[in-house]
């Protein structure tokens, strides 16, 4: 039996010093959802798992209106869609932790969990990147902080470096008049692993869309934004020809796999029809 | 060297200390250090329930917790839920309504049904349904799960 040692730190400090001394087969703890599995079944060479929750930084959850919502990177799905003003504010974010997983799983897992098992179809990741959510690292050379959009690097790989973990994730407030919203689509109700996901933040002045992120998920080694389909939707207001240029370039945009959940054809023609819905559930929540 | 560490955590109201190997998850301490056989192993990757539990409050897959993290913990099993002379509602109901066949399930919906109950007294079928998503039954096909779930909320056992 493989040895599988657990250290429990009180610090950011005493974490990154854990995770150097530890080395490459040591990763940090939080919901353990994914690790716990992957560090159990040996499917990697971990032997030392680093329990972050015992961070204060790592269990918060704070927002306010000027400098909008910090997430820890540790904080369960749970205590995030309990929060008022997470479900005021920031509603995509309830579409998102509500159904990953079960009750359970929701009981564990965190959306630092999520971005840093950079899995391509991550149900909170889309949802990061459309809101422009940054990461803020804590490592031997101290911190730094990276655009959610620019963390993972392919399947299970990320630009975190030996000794760094993720300590906190910063979402700022909502811009006048926006809305976002976040889909997937799964052959069943609850509990499955994404055939495509997406996600839509829109931004209106007067009729017109002013600004807009697209992010689709599961169709590529990575979640993507779709800068194409945002383009289609600025400066003009919602039209049903605007929606099918936006639908068409996450279609494009898309290069997905063909596995046992989808055809590299359902997943294109998935990605347009959650990229309308999305922009359709976020001009709603825009419009308040 | 052995890896062994005694955690200690109330279980089921019970000040209880248990050896466990570090590598072990939570499901394999409480039944093995604990005695606690009502928590069932399923698929032990969080998938099927069996092994639900309630940890400080929260309802979890104790097969994906580490043991070594419960120190000074509240967890309550299967075994926590009836009192000492009568069966929980729920469980009554679950007889009543035959809401099980082979039973491996069973502990788990329990305890996820509880904490449905705990925090929403009358949910609606899809409440229920949706809350019980990550425990799975191969045997009853849910309905008769659900009714019993409803028959508990409206005390009609």
């Amino acid at each position: 039996m493989q040895e599988l040692r657990y250290a429990k730190v009180g610090s950011v400090d005493d974490a990154v010093a854990a995770l150097q001394e530890g080395g490459p087969t040591a990763r940090v703890l939080a919901g353990g959802t994914d690790i716990i599995v992957q560090a159990r079944a040996r499917a990697r060479d971990i032997d030392l798992l680093v329990d972050v929750k015992g961070i204060d930084e790592v269990m918060q959850l704070s927002f306010d209106a000027d400098g909008g919502l910090t997430v820890g990177a540790a904080t369960p799905c749970y205590q995030i869609y309990g929060d008022a003003a997470v479900r005021e504010h920031y509603p995509a974010l309830i579409d998102c932790t509500t159904l990953i997983g079960g009750t359970g799983i929701q009981g564990r897992a965190s959306l630092g969990g999520n971005l840093c098992n950079s899995s391509p179809s991550g149900d909170s990741l889309p949802v990061m990147y459309v809101l422009e959510a940054t990461a803020e690292l804590a490592g031997p050379g101290g911190r730094r902080t990276v655009p959610a959009e620019d963390f993972c690097t392919g399947p299970g790989r990320n630009v975190m470096q030996p000794g760094e973990f993720l300590v906190s994730l910063h979402f700022p407030p909502p811009a006048p008049n926006s809305g976002a919203a976040f889909l997937r689509f799964i052959p069943r109700n609850e509990m499955d692993i994404a055939v495509v996901n997406a996600a839509t933040q829109l931004r209106f002045d007067g009729d017109a869309v002013s600004w807009a992120r697209v992010s689709i998920g599961a169709t590529a080694p990575t979640p993507l934004l779709v800068p194409e389909a945002a383009a289609a939707l600025v400066g003009r207001p919602l039209s049903d020809e605007s929606i099918a240029a936006a639908a068409a370039a996450s279609k494009a945009a898309a290069r997905p796999i063909a596995d046992m959940r989808g055809s590299i054809k359902q997943r294109k023609h998935l990605a347009a029809v959650y990229t309308q819905r999305t922009i359709a559930i976020a001009a709603d929540r825009a419009r308040g | 060297m052995s890896d062994k560490i005694i955690v200690s955590a109330t279980i089921n109201d019970e000040p209880t200390d248990m050896l466990v190997s570090q590598r072990d998850s939570l499901l394999e301490a409480l039944r093995a250090a604990a005695g606690a056989l009502g928590v069932k192993e399923g698929c032990n990757d969080g998938n099927c329930g069996a092994c639900s539990v309630m940890l400080d409050g929260r309802l979890v897959n104790s097969c994906l917790v580490m043991a070594a993290e419960v120190e000074g913990s509240e967890i309550t099993t299967v075994e926590g839920i009836a009192d000492a002379d009568h069966l929980h509602p729920l469980q009554q109901a679950f007889l009543e309504e035959a809401a099980l066949q082979c039973g491996i399930c069973t502990p788990g919906f329990l305890v996820a049904a509880k904490a449905l109950l705990d925090e929403n007294p009358d949910p609606s079928e899809h409440e229920i349904r949706y809350w019980l998503a990550g425990n799975l039954c191969r045997c009853t096909g849910y309905d008769k799960i659900v009714r019993a779930v409803q028959q508990a909320a409206a005390g009609t056992t």
